[in-house]
């Protein structure tokens, strides 16, 4: 990689970035470094406030009223930003340097025509008229796989899908062939299948046209899949960089190191490989230790050394590459000793049948309004969320329910819990019919052993009530406990369980962070003794490094229980590695359900296997097969006849998918895969994921 | 019930209620234009407070007809603002008449917020019909100029502090209710709420403990520019005649009775007209200090 | 979009059919004051009670009320007590006076109101949004019986520029205007630059603002084609409603002048208890509120795309 022959499209040098607030100067970037050579992708990850988007809003200077630059110099193809004057920069943003945002929704106006955010972007730069502006807009939104452009061009951004909407961002910031492409967390709004299609588009055009790219990304598996080189960011510092596979395949920095033993991989599973939690939590910006920002979640901490002084990126490798760490004690570290500590743990065994739903179904009625639908009569139309849901779940076994956005997951998650009546169907919670039972008809017994973990940490606790009351109010409800002092006891013993300090009990949602959050939803969730509980994306938006300790502790907790566990999730890597039997959904059906071995492992469903092959992994050493599905998902509304995947399946057979549902076949020991191909034909199919050298690693054989 | 009262009644904790209320006050000292507006309504209540004390007169004493500002009293004090046709002390008049808005403002405040809060969490919590119908019976009465409402109302059955209280709960409530309805219809679908309801609450244990509180920073913003309203109403009725009955003071009832000789004699129109308005400015400002230290955090 | 017009309208009759059953009722709390009105205090109760036959009091509440409705929807008002004509000779005088002084009014606040709240959001924190913000507390802060006295004394008292009184007795005098204009829009103007400000500031933090000037424009254009047009869709409902405050706020001010509009009619009528003036100016009232009211809904559904192709 000889970058030095031709100078680097952007150059940062110890770049400082300080937003100034009432509370004084918060440093939310320091001593930043970074060159991107034309055409290369470089991926900036790190965790929530770890600076990474303040760095790509310094590299356009666009930081609000009070943040500016304070040390340090950012220059494109030679030019220092932060000497250009308003005009300048104008020339710059968005014809030289374009940009790529995470909610594309909000990235456009609502009220105008995508035609006209997208040919002022040519009229203004290029001073061309509008009738060139139009066609060029045109072209570059075939360019992006949106066909049918002067439909999109006559849209408003609320008529279009997520989906399309990200493209015609991309297409707006390619429209003047830009020489540096900012991405800040392009794909995180987005649906897996949709992500994979927008990334694969992304890396094509960016060679097409020779972009630059920065990635800013939380995800390493989209890194990864995307980047040639890396830079970690931790708490307003860089921390590591060097290529994706070195940084990767051997990181020198305790918290890279950390960081991978947070992730769950769709290779290993929980007993296999469990994961290993950072502890702490991020410092916020003005409680910054001295010395090593890292310092006090490290292992490897050394009093009176890491402390100290700034420490300063120092290279890590002897072969002269540009692999550099912020360690003082990097050569000190056995990073091979680390990773080979791994306790295999102990399968639980599995009991009686808990839940065994039969059929179940769940619709909507909807009511149109509307003139039209008045007069032909189609006043009431059917959402159908669930149809024809079956499985069983087992005492002490964890099932998980996985599916986008829209599958019906979460309206089965209120059925169970009683906030919804089903409509058809059986759902049967230790012998009693509760399909149907509104929560207000349900013994509090019965209350008590079916509870639910929230997903928002945000919002599942009440901002107004003390820690201490809230869970006591459950103890009370479900006459676990009647005594103040008994309660008392009992909370602060929940508090231990999800091992958050005593003096918790008097504090209020706001002074804790969003793990501690979903520590006290958990022990709230256990303090009925519960012998289900549904888990909905429980830690989906936490940060990394916290979501493993989270994960953990639920498992540790449900396995001291027994409880059975219902985790409902988008992100196949954690299913992956905690559930014992998976059900994947689409568009409120079940398409294939079994015990997690046999469902990530030929033969798959068609949408199990584009699923899998559209999860980012975090590691290099990993391949999969490609398999990009086409358009999004239909609206629940308007179900295709049929199977519901045909709109986007790869292996359609063509009219009879189109027209009958699709046949459940049992594959044996109770994998299930509804479709119309033959057992015998997908049982021909390759594994998705492999290791690179060649074995298929996603089911043991 | 007592269940319910129970609950709602804060566990026993360290800090008491009123310490976090003061404390929370306290913050007000980082808005500059709450402090005014703080120190504006601050001073209005002392005055009220102290009424008997301040006043150098009798507030109904009959004593130096048309008396200029600054003439002195043969008694020994001085008309400070003047004298009123009938010889009424002008300045003591404003002070005790602030007794009168001070007491009334918040008192209809208070129970326009009430029934609004009341109708405002039916509605939001369990929408449908009953949504409906309280939406349509708020609009028909928003969508009626609200001193229209207050003059056929009052007009009709009388003047008299009791019957303003009245007249203004029943044209704020709706207003309030709106309010309350869209604040819940957000928080309803907090998971908090869907933790409670999954644990079997009652809809009004839901409603007063899970949503209520959350809904506090936005009401107790609106409570103050309404109270600063509701000064603006009474005012506006007694200057139209239809406040309370004379001879007590009341600044609208002032402005009132001396405009026939405004012409010559300013002063006794131009006085209550300040006071008044200082006294909403207050409210306003105050408002304005609160909504800006609520979104700081 | 029919429809809906459709719906809003036989909403609007239904809550006019309430709002004058309420009038009525409202009025039959009192039993014979309106004798007492019109014949005085001296009068014998005897006097009183023939009074009322005459005037068919006497009649059970449903019967006058049905005769009322009936003969209102075929345009008839019934007579004024109180100026002993048709109510309809008096009102639409009276109603005419005040749409000239909700015309000048409206005509003023607007584009003021408008452009100091773009110009106050644009930059929010900065000098000219507080000094705006600042005067416009202030000003909504001045009830408009207290800003009709402060500006009397000061115009009219003090430098004598203008005359004290709106009667208009002389002919229609734009000199006579000036002051209740002046008074409805210090105390409205404040009002709708708050909203307008809001509106505008808070869209200059969303991130497809961001997006523009990311996109290199000129400022001008961000300010003028992306925020703009989001920014008004608030104040444009706000402004529409204003027309309803409006006809409270003329009654203040044609008290405080003499003005001879509708406002001091209907104050009159209900000092008065003339019953079918007040019926009629509250059938004003309801209409013009509704009237706007939906208005506002259709300007916001042509405003914002995103309700407009559902
Ligand atoms: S410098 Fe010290 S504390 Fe920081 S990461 Fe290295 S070993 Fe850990
Ligand atoms: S039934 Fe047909 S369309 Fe559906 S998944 Fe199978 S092959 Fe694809």
């Amino acid at each position: 990689m000889s970058q030095n022959a031709i100078p680097p499209v952007l150059e940062i040098d110890n770049l400082g970035i300080s937003y100034f607030t009432r509370a004084g100067e918060i440093p939310a970037v320091k001593d930043f470094s970074l060159s991107l050579g034309a055409g290369e992708s470089v991926g900036l990850v790190g965790e929530s406030g770890c600076g990474k988007s303040t760095v790509a809003m310094g590299i356009m200077r666009y930081l609000g009223s009070n943040g500016a630059i304070v040390g340090g110099a950012i220059r494109f193809k030679g030019r220092d930003m932060n000497e250009l004057n308003e005009a300048e920069l104008r020339q710059i943003r968005g014809s030289e340097i374009a940009m790529i945002y995470q909610e594309p929704m909000a990235a456009l106006n609502p009220s105008l025509t995508i035609a006209t955010q997208l040919i002022e972007v040519s009229m203004t730069h290029e001073g061309i008229g509008e009738a060139e502006a139009h066609a060029r807009a045109i072209q570059v939104l075939a360019d992006v796989n949106l066909p049918d452009a002067e439909r999109i061009m006559a849209a408003y951004p609320h008529q279009l899908s997520g989906g399309q909407q990200q493209r015609v961002v991309v297409c707006m910031a390619l429209l003047s062939n830009p020489s540096l492409l900012l991405l800040d967390e392009p794909t995180t709004a987005l649906d897996v299948t949709v992500e994979a299609g927008l990334v694969r588009l992304i890396a094509g055009l960016s060679e097409k046209y020779g972009t630059a790219l920065l990635y800013i990304s939380h995800n390493l598996g989209l890194i990864t899949d995307t980047c040639d080189r890396v830079c970690v960011m931790y708490s307003g510092e860089s921390v590591e960089e060097g290529t994706v596979n070195e940084v990767f395949n051997a990181p020198r920095h305790p918290y890279t190191h950390g960081l991978f033993g947070c992730i769950p991989l769709p290779t290993a599973d929980k007993n296999a490989r469990p994961l290993m939690p950072i502890q702490g939590q991020l410092p916020l910006p003005h409680e910054r230790p001295p010395g090593c920002n890292f310092g006090p979640r490290c292992d490897h901490f050394g009093a009176g050394r890491c402390d100290g002084d700034e420490i300063a990126m120092q290279a890590v490798s002897n072969s002269g590459s540009a692999h550099r760490a912020r360690c003082l004690r990097w050569h000190e570290i056995n990073w091979d000793l680390d990773i080979a500590v791994e306790t295999e743990r102990e399968e639980i065994p599995v009991g009686d049948v808990v839940l065994a739903v039969d059929g179940m179904q769940k619709y909507y009625a909807v009511h149109d309004r509307s003139i039209g639908a008045w007069i032909s009569g189609k006043g009431v139309r059917y959402v159908k969320a669930n149809e024809a849901l079956d499985f069983r779940a087992r005492k002490g076994e964890t099932v998980a329910i996985v599916g986008e956005s829209g599958c019906g997951k979460s309206t089965f998650a209120k059925v169970l819990v009683g906030l919804e009546a089903s409509t058809g169907g059986k759902v049967r919670f230790d012998g009693d019919e509760i399909g149907q039972t509104s929560v207000h008809d349900r013994t509090s017994e019965q209350i008590g052993s079916l509870q639910m973990i929230f997903q928002n940490p945000d919002e599942t606790l009440n901002p107004s009530l003390t820690i201490g009351s809230q869970i006591g109010r459950v103890i009370r409800k479900f006459g676990v406990e009647v005594e103040p002092d008994k309660i008392r006891e009992r909370v602060l013993r929940l508090l231990d369980t999800v091992k958050l300090p005593r003096d918790f009990i008097h504090r209020r949602p706001r002074q804790l962070s969003g793990g501690q959050k979903q520590r006290v939803g958990i022990a709230r969730a256990f303090a009925g003794n519960p012998s289900l509980v549904v888990a909905d994306e429980p830690v989906s938006a936490l940060d990394v490094s916290v979501q493993a300790a989270v994960t953990e502790l639920l498992m540790d907790i449900q396995r001291e229980h027994g409880t059975t566990l219902l985790f409902i999730s988008h992100d196949l890597s954690a299913v992956r590695y905690l559930a014992d039997r998976v059900v994947v959904m689409y568009l409120g059906r079940v398409m294939e359900r079994g015990s997690t071995d046999k469902v990530f492992s030929p033969p798959y469903h068609p949408y199990t296997e584009a699923l899998l092959s559209a999860v980012p992994i975090a590691d290099p050493n990993i391949e999969k097969r490609e398999i990009i599905l086409e358009g999004n998902p239909p609206s629940v509304i308007d179900q295709p006849p049929g199977c519901p995947f045909q709109t986007r399946c790869p292996r359609k057979l063509g009219p009879l998918c189109e027209t009958e549902a699709p046949p459940s076949r049992d594959a044996g020991d109770g994998h299930v895969i509804a479709c119309h191909m033959e057992l015998t034909g997908l049982r021909q199919v390759e594994h998705v994921i492999r290791f690179s050298n060649g074995n298929g690693v996603a089911g043991k054989e | 019930m007592i269940e319910l009262v129970k609950s709602i009644l804060p566990a026993p904790s360290k800090v008491s209620a009123l310490v976090r209320a003061l404390r929370s006050f306290a913050l007000l000292r980082e808005s500059g234009v709450g402090m005014v507006g703080a120190g504006l309504v601050l001073f209005w209540v002392i005055v009220a407070l102290f009424a008997p004390v301040i006043a150098p007169f009798e507030p109904n004493a009959q004593l130096l007809p048309m008396a200029k500002p600054g003439t002195a009293f043969p008694g020994g004090a001085t008309f400070w603002l003047g004298a009123d046709q009938l010889g009424r002390d002008i300045l003591s008049r404003i002070i005790w008449g602030s007794r009168t808005v001070l007491f009334f403002a918040p008192l209809a405040t208070l129970c326009a917020y009430t029934v609004g809060i009341i109708m405002g969490l039916a509605a939001g919590y369990y929408r449908g019909k009953l949504d409906e119908f309280l939406s349509f019976v708020a609009n028909a009465i928003l969508s009626f100029p609200v001193l229209v409402l207050y003059v056929l109302v009052i007009s009709t059955i009388g003047p008299s502090g009791i019957n303003i209280v009245i007249a203004i709960t029943f044209a704020s409530a709706p207003g309030i209710m709106r309010i309350v309805r869209g604040l819940v219809l957000d928080l309803r679908n907090r998971d908090y709420v869907a933790a409670a309801q999954t644990r079997g609450e009652s809809s009004w244990y839901i409603m007063l403990v899970e949503i209520l509180p959350n809904a506090r920073g936005p009401l107790i913003v609106d409570a103050c520019l309404r109270l600063g309203y509701v000064v603006i109403t009474i005012g506006v009725l007694g200057f139209l005649g239809l406040g309370l009955p004379p001879p007590d003071p009341d600044w609208g009832g002032m402005v009132n009775f001396a405009r026939p000789l405004a012409i010559v004699f300013p002063h006794m129109t131009v006085f209550p007209c300040i006071a008044i308005s200082s006294l909403i400015l207050g409210f306003n400002l105050l408002a304005d200090g609160l909504r800006e230290i609520s979104l700081r955090d | 979009m029919l429809f809906f017009v459709i719906r809003r309208f036989g909403n609007m009759a239904l809550i006019m059919v309430l709002v004058s059953l309420a009038v009525f009722l409202l009025l039959e709390l009192t039993p014979g004051s309106v004798a007492t009105k019109v014949l005085g205090p001296y009068s014998s109760e005897e006097q009183r009670r023939l009074w009322l036959e005459a005037h068919g009091y006497m009649e059970p509440l449903w019967t006058r009320y049905g005769s009322w409705l009936v003969n209102f929807v075929q345009g008839e008002f019934g007579q004024s007590i109180r100026f002993k004509v048709p109510v309809s000779d008096v009102l639409w005088p009276r109603l005419w006076n005040t749409t000239i002084l909700g015309f000048w009014t409206f005509a003023i606040m607007i584009p003021v109101s408008l452009t100091l709240g773009v110009l106050a959001g644009m930059r929010e924190g900065g000098l000219l949004d507080r000094a705006i913000s600042q005067i416009s507390v202030i000003t909504t802060s001045i009830p408009e019986f207290a800003s009709a006295v402060l500006f009397s004394s000061i115009f009219v008292f003090g430098l004598k520029w203008l005359p004290g009184t709106s009667t208009m007795s002389d002919g229609f005098d734009p000199l006579q205007l000036l002051l209740p204009v002046m008074v409805l829009v210090v105390y409205d103007f404040g009002y709708v630059t708050r909203m307008t400000r809001a509106s505008m500031a808070e869209v200059m933090t969303t991130p497809y603002i961001r997006t523009a000037v990311l996109k290199g424009l000129p400022y001008r254009r961000v300010i003028l084609r992306h925020a703009l047009r989001n920014a008004l869709i608030a104040p444009f409902t706000i402004i529409m409603l204003q027309i309803n405050w409006l006809l409270s706020g003329v009654i203040v001010v044609e008290f405080a002048f003499a003005y001879k509009g509708f406002g001091a009619l209907l104050l009159e009528a209900a000092l008065n208890q003339d019953i079918y003036v007040i019926e009629a100016c509250a059938m004003v009232a309801v209409f013009v509120a509704a009237a706007t009211q939906t208005l506002a809904d259709i300007g916001y559904t042509y405003l914002n795309p995103r309700i407009r192709f559902k």
